[in-house]
């Protein structure tokens, strides 16, 4: 998991503001190639294009295994309430023999969703690292409206030649 | 299902993604004065509501002119209502979105918080309708010192839990659509409030980190809502379905109750879209292409409907079973005849005017035909119980429920609080989705791409 935008010691942040995707996305495959792995790319909607170069080097996100265990977690629970419920009343009610699973499918599958849900919100805040309590340094408000931004923490040394790529790839804004 | 419009959403006069940002920022803020007389308004109506639930609970439950045999009157049928209008935004916020109809993107915020505020509304009428609502917990399943626990063969019980699960998701689902939005808000307020937006945006930024998770979980949230949505009134169909009432024991009430349900969901969709649009000028967003698609599924919806209706019917004088035939002839002809017809009238023979393709687009018309449809559907619950109790089994039960004007102030009291939650709602939270907006837009490019596909 990239740090995102945290400057920890003897790395510099640089970041490139552009206003389009394609350039954006040049940027992004120039930087890889030249071996730089530490990049935040702010978007202000999700584009597949970026996410497809992402998903090259990033792990595929883990929010499904959440979902699995929330969901099964839920399944579980609803018959085990159900039938252990019944159980502490060995009652006969509306016909039917005190554990009786067609109406308890209806509980289980209900708390199923529930809990299923539940953890793929929770996910979504644990695997994205929110809430997130001081805005990054590389972060412009900017980016929540049209522009894209490329944030790339490397050497000190190689601030330099980093911000020469993004300029070549088109930034229309470069700064450290 | 009616096709969508497949390349539908893009404005006719090309917005650009800084145009979305400061057209639904705009709507935000200090509103007008017509804003706050509306406001008091649904105030006033609410306080009558309130006023007369506090007399019901003061008096008893008798207030609200249930006596045998209709037990089930007014909160029952406003509760299953409001229930179904919940279903539009979950529909199209989950089930659209997993068949990928661009078109959804300008109206989903809108319907979304239509369904959590419609959602909200239902849950009040079990409790009211209880009577002693302080004793609504013992619903729940809590662990306590006697071992008592609900009877979970009972779809009463079922309903608390599809209610509950379906209010839980439909906020999540909410929210999270509404954090990067907030983000958006946040970016562009100043003072105290960039301090509350910034809070509620829970930090987002946009980062591809936080994008690739949030839009996996995003998915996996439409596949889990979706047979929720279908669930949710089947549960609630199973009130009465279970039941050995005439009218209400069949194995047809489920798909009936939630096809209804979008029916009168998207009815009131465009009685919350076609104002704001005119008053925030979102012609760019809400086109005619919106409306032509939602008015195709309101038809659609209506004449499924009908089928249904012509189902109830046949199966009734097919079955040979003396009660059902006298259910049905006694709903329409007896005391509720009335509503009987207005049903039929307003469900299966308003909408078919949508066949005509200019209507499809035509504001007033849609206007006229979605009240109708909600009045319609309103009656449809009303005749399924009402009717229903007051013509059972035996003559010497039967009677007729009369409203009282206890009921009658908190059925419309309902109305308030669900406009007044709708009504804050607008002002400080965006009522247009800018993300998804700004998606099926065409998006920045240099180099023109050969095969955009945005």
């Amino acid at each position: 998991m990239a740090p995102t935008g945290m400057t920890t010691t003897g790395t510099t942040n640089v970041l490139g503001v552009f206003a389009h995707v394609d350039t954006t996305l040049q940027a992004i495959r120039d930087l890889r190639a030249k071996g730089f792995s530490n990049l935040t790319v702010y978007t202000p909607v999700p584009i597949e294009e970026i996410e497809h170069e992402i998903d090259k080097v990033e792990p595929l996100s883990k929010v499904r295994l959440f979902t699995v265990i929330g969901a099964l977690t839920g399944t579980a629970t609803g018959f085990f309430l159900t039938i252990w419920s019944s159980l502490k009343w060995e009652l006969v009610t509306g016909g039917k023999a005190p554990v009786s699973i067609p109406p308890f499918v209806i509980i289980a599958f209900e708390l199923t969703i529930l809990l299923g849900g539940l953890a793929t919100a929770l996910a979504v805040l644990i695997l994205g690292q929110l809430p997130k309590l001081r805005p990054s340094p590389t972060y412009d408000p900017r980016f929540s409206v049209d522009r894209f931004g490329v944030a790339v923490a490397c050497a000190p040394d190689k601030a330099d030649s980093v911000q020469s790529m993004l300029s070549a790839a088109g930034a229309e804004e470069v700064r450290r | 299902m009616s096709a969508p419009p497949a390349h539908g959403a893009t404005a006719p006069a090309q917005a650009t993604w800084a145009d979305v940002n400061r057209d639904v920022i705009r709507t935000i803020g200090m509103p007008s004065d017509k804003y706050f007389a509306w406001l008091c308004l649904v105030v006033l109506v609410l306080c009558a509501g309130f006023g007369a639930w506090a007399y019901q609970i003061w008096v008893g439950i008798g207030a609200a002119g249930k006596r045998t045999p209709v037990m089930w009157a007014m909160y029952i049928t406003t509760f299953v209502f409001w229930i179904g209008i919940g279903h539009a935004g979950t529909l199209i916020s989950a089930v659209l979105y997993l068949f990928r109809a661009k078109w959804r993107t300008s109206i989903y915020r809108g319907a979304e918080a239509m369904t959590v505020f419609a959602v909200m509304t239902a849950g009040l009428f079990p409790l009211i309708h209880a009577g002693r609502m302080w004793f609504a917990y013992w619903l729940m399943p809590y662990p306590n010192q006697r071992y008592l626990w609900p009877n979970f063969k009972s779809p009463l019980v079922w309903d608390v839990f599809a209610i509950s699960t379906y209010l839980t998701i439909s906020v999540v689902f909410f929210i999270v659509g509404l954090v990067p939005d907030i983000a958006a808000l946040r970016d562009n307020a100043t003072g105290y409030k960039r301090k509350i937006y910034a809070v509620l945006s829970l930090g987002w930024e946009g980062s591809d980190h936080q994008w690739r998770h949030y839009r996996r979980g995003y998915g996996l949230l439409a596949a889990l809502a979706t047979p929720l949505v279908l669930s949710v009134h089947s549960v609630v169909s199973f009130d009465f379905a279970m039941a050995l009432v005439p009218g209400w024991h069949s194995t047809l009430f489920p798909p009936f109750f939630v096809d209804g349900a979008i029916f009168s969901g998207f009815a009131m969709v465009l009685v919350l879209i076609l104002p704001m649009r005119a008053l925030f000028n979102w012609y760019p967003y809400i086109t005619d292409k919106h409306l032509d698609a939602m008015a195709k599924l309101i038809l659609v919806t209506s004449l499924v409907l009908t089928y249904f209706y012509v189902c109830e019917v046949f199966t009734a004088w097919y079955s040979g079973d003396h009660f059902e035939r006298a259910s049905v002839f006694a709903k329409a002809s007896q005391q509720y005849a009335w509503a009987y017809w207005g049903m039929y009238f307003c469900n299966c023979l308003v909408p078919l005017v949508l066949f005509i393709r200019r209507a499809r687009t035509h504001v007033v018309t849609l206007y006229v035909v979605s009240i109708l449809v909600l009045i319609g559907m309103w009656l449809e619950r009303f005749n399924i119980i009402v009717p229903g109790l007051a013509h059972d089994f035996y003559p010497y039960t039967w009677g007729t429920y009369y409203p009282t004007i206890t009921d009658s102030a908190i059925v419309i009291g309902s109305f308030a609080w669900f406009f007044l939650l709708f009504l804050g709602f607008i002002r400080v939270m965006p009522s247009l989705s800018i993300v998804e907006v700004k998606e099926v837009l065409p998006h920045p490019m240099k180099h023109a791409s050969p095969g955009g596909h945005h």
